[in-house]
């Protein structure tokens, strides 16, 4: 009998076995079920947390540069950092003058203030005083009005653009532009509100913010804070060519000694994905290992399950061989019925955990089940199947067929 | 005549523990074909050990045993399960069908394991069925028909591969009188057209039925004759022979 007709016909006859224990092979597969579920469910949920992740750093944009005086996530103490020298307006003209590989730089300094418009106040907001190349470094649009010019930069006009929550708590139902707010004590004028930006990680929301030019932020609120370099780079595939470029420019700048390290940092957006990696990166195996082992139990389940069986149908496999049914046909006739519950236990799995899955994405996080986890998981299953059935199997397919014959 | 089976010095020991048991004690035995021999012996005597022998289900300890020319006893497991399904048609006390499945179906099982396509083994498994008188009953499961149908499924189970030899084991064992005969008639009729039928049982009145008796007792072979109605067969053919 050649090997397809021979599965052919044990998996019409695993169904028909399946078939006439209908009860005991669902509750068989139970555990798989479970499993599948689990297995399913980690990885949509992993899966959630990636795509929430990428989009919440989405705001630090992955071919932009962040040169301040400290690094993210870096090793040293905070005050170590802290006690560098600040990074200045010269040294940001001699970056500038320099670059090759940058676009277009701004840069850019902040303070937290309270602001106020008529009788109404937010406390707390960010004050970032930039220049006009600021928008295109940054890319976000305005919903209302415009952001800033060359001339109102560098005149320091007393003009800003405000963020979407600033402009939802003060004009809700008037037009912003040309109303004047008070920063602190001092009035300007607002020309244009930004798209809706979210936060960062959840953190540090980007709407709750005002610009304003530079040169007024200075005569404001002084000129001795420190500066960030704001830099998008030519070319979103060569972001680490600028970065080895702005670094030794700026070591150029800052007069740091052949051999010494740097003293600033030139942040990116790859920064936050590798630390978020290696946070995350042990949770998902230790995840995947914890409900890869309820797999393992569902499959003792089958295994044992299939024990059973086999033993309960001895005469049967007496009755097999007799008629000429070879020890091959035999051992795949329980190694197909065993693979069949636990396939069908990795379907219910994924008919029950895409519809929870489409739940999580409802109300939980945004989150996709991508195909390769159905395809995977239906695979584990067929997988733990054979893993499960291959003993019992084994035993059935090595019976003396007298004495199968002869059990009753 | 052509020896279907040859069985020559034919020893079978058990080993239970420490106790060696010889069921078969170097038996010779040579059937032929179309011949219909009952095999006879009380339990315990060895005839069972040489059914599962002649039928396959087992290898003797020493000796040789040869069917159809073919030398069975250095077989392994997959060639003597390639041998049970072409050359030998089964018929057991207890019917040994299986019970989810139709008449149909069952009939079907030997084919399964011969590879024959879907369409053969239908038109085969309906012809057998049609044979034994059961075209009515095809799609019934076992425990919708009678004892004396169950059997007559498990025959045309034995026939459909066409086997060298219909072997059945105490065929009436479980049947009435009335049934049993029946099923007597039927193996008589399987004989006229030329199978060779081995029958294996205890009682006397059915080993009438067969044309050569073979009795077992310890091991051995202690008697081996023609039945009345053997005799007579034999005298019919020496009487045709005579007047050629």
């Amino acid at each position: 009998m050649n090997f397809f007709s021979e599965i052919k016909e044990n998996i019409v006859i695993s169904y028909q076995a399946i078939n006439s224990n209908k009860l005991r092979s669902l509750l068989a597969t139970l555990g798989i079920v479970i499993g599948i579920t689990a297995v399913t469910l980690m990885q949509t949920a992993i899966e959630g947390i990636n795509l929430a992740f990428e989009k919440s750093i989405a705001a630090v944009g992955a071919d932009v540069l962040y040169v301040q005086k400290f690094e993210w996530f870096g090793k040293e103490d905070w005050t170590f950092y802290k006690n560098r020298k600040e990074l200045t307006m010269e040294q940001y003209d001699f970056l500038n003058k320099n670059s090759q590989t940058a676009t277009v730089m701004a840069p850019s300094t902040g303070v937290t203030r309270t602001v106020k418009y008529q009788d109404l106040a937010l406390q707390n907001v960010f004050i970032l005083g930039t220049t006009y190349e600021y928008q295109e470094v940054s890319g976000f649009n305005m919903i209302e009005g415009r952001y800033f010019t060359q001339r109102e930069s560098q005149g320091g006009y007393p003009v800003c653009v405000i963020g979407t929550d600033i402009s939802d708590a003060f004009f809700e139902n008037t037009d912003p532009i040309g109303k004047t707010i008070k920063l602190g004590n001092f009035n300007f004028t607002v020309i244009g509100v930004i798209e809706k930006q979210g936060s960062l990680l959840g953190l540090f929301s980007l709407d709750n913010r005002v610009i304003i030019p530079l040169e007024r932020f200075f005569s404001l609120f002084g000129d001795k804070r420190g500066l960030t370099y704001n830099i998008k780079a030519a070319d979103i595939n060569n972001v680490e060519e600028t970065k080895e470029e702005v670094r030794w420019i700026m070591r150029k700048a800052r007069k740091v000694p052949y051999g010494q390290p740097d003293d600033f940092g030139v942040n990116a957006q790859e920064a936050f994905k590798s630390t978020y990696e290696s946070l995350t990166g042990l949770i998902k195996i230790i995840g995947t290992m914890i409900t890869g082992l309820s797999l393992i139990v569902g499959s003792i389940g089958i295994a044992n399950i299939m024990f059973v069986s086999v033993k309960e149908r001895t005469k049967e496999v007496g009755i097999r061989k007799a008629l000429g049914a070879r020890r091959s046909t035999i051992l795949s006739q329980f190694l197909i019925e065993s693979s069949m519950i636990c396939l069908m236990g990795g379907f219910i799995g994924l008919l029950i955990s895409f519809p929870i899955s489409l739940i999580i994405d409802a109300f939980v996080l945004p989150t996709a089940m991508p195909l390769w986890i159905v395809v995977l998981s239906l695979f584990i299953s067929l997988m733990f199947g054979i893993l499960a059935g291959f003993f019992p199997a084994y035993t059935a397919a090595k019976m003396d067929p007298v004495d199968s014959l002869r059990y009753e | 005549m052509d020896n279907l089976i040859e069985i020559k010095d034919v020893t079978k020991l058990y080993i239970m523990g420490l106790e060696e048991l010889y069921a078969l004690k170097g038996v010779n035995v040579n059937i032929a074909k179309n011949e219909y021999v009952a095999i006879m012996g009380p339990s315990g005597s060895g005839k069972s050990t040489l059914m599962n022998i002649i039928g396959c289900l087992d290898t003797p300890t020493a000796g040789e045993y040869k069917l159809n020319g073919k030398n069975v006893n250095e077989m392994e497991d997959d060639e003597l399960a390639e041998i049970r399904n072409k050359e030998i048609g089964f018929v057991f006390q207890t019917f040994n069908l299986l019970p989810r499945i139709n008449a149909l179906n069952n009939v079907e099982l030997p084919l399964i394991y011969s590879g024959k396509s879907k369409d053969e083994r239908i038109e085969l498994a309906e012809n057998a069925l049609i044979n034994v008188g059961l075209e009515d009953r095809m799609t019934h499961k076992p425990n919708e028909l009678s004892g004396g149908q169950r059997q007559r499924v498990a025959i045309a189970r034995a026939l459909v591969n066409n086997p060298s030899i219909i072997l059945a084991d105490e065929p009436t064992g479980n049947l009435d009188t009335k049934t049993g005969d029946e099923i007597m008639n039927l193996f008589e009729e399987l004989w006229s057209k030329g199978n060779t039928i081995i029958i294996v049982t205890h009682e006397e009145e059915i080993a009438q039925n067969a044309h050569r008796i073979i009795k077992i007792r310890d091991g051995l072979i202690a008697d081996d004759y023609l039945s009345e109605k053997g005799k007579r067969i034999a005298e019919q053919n020496n009487m045709i022979k005579s007047t050629n």
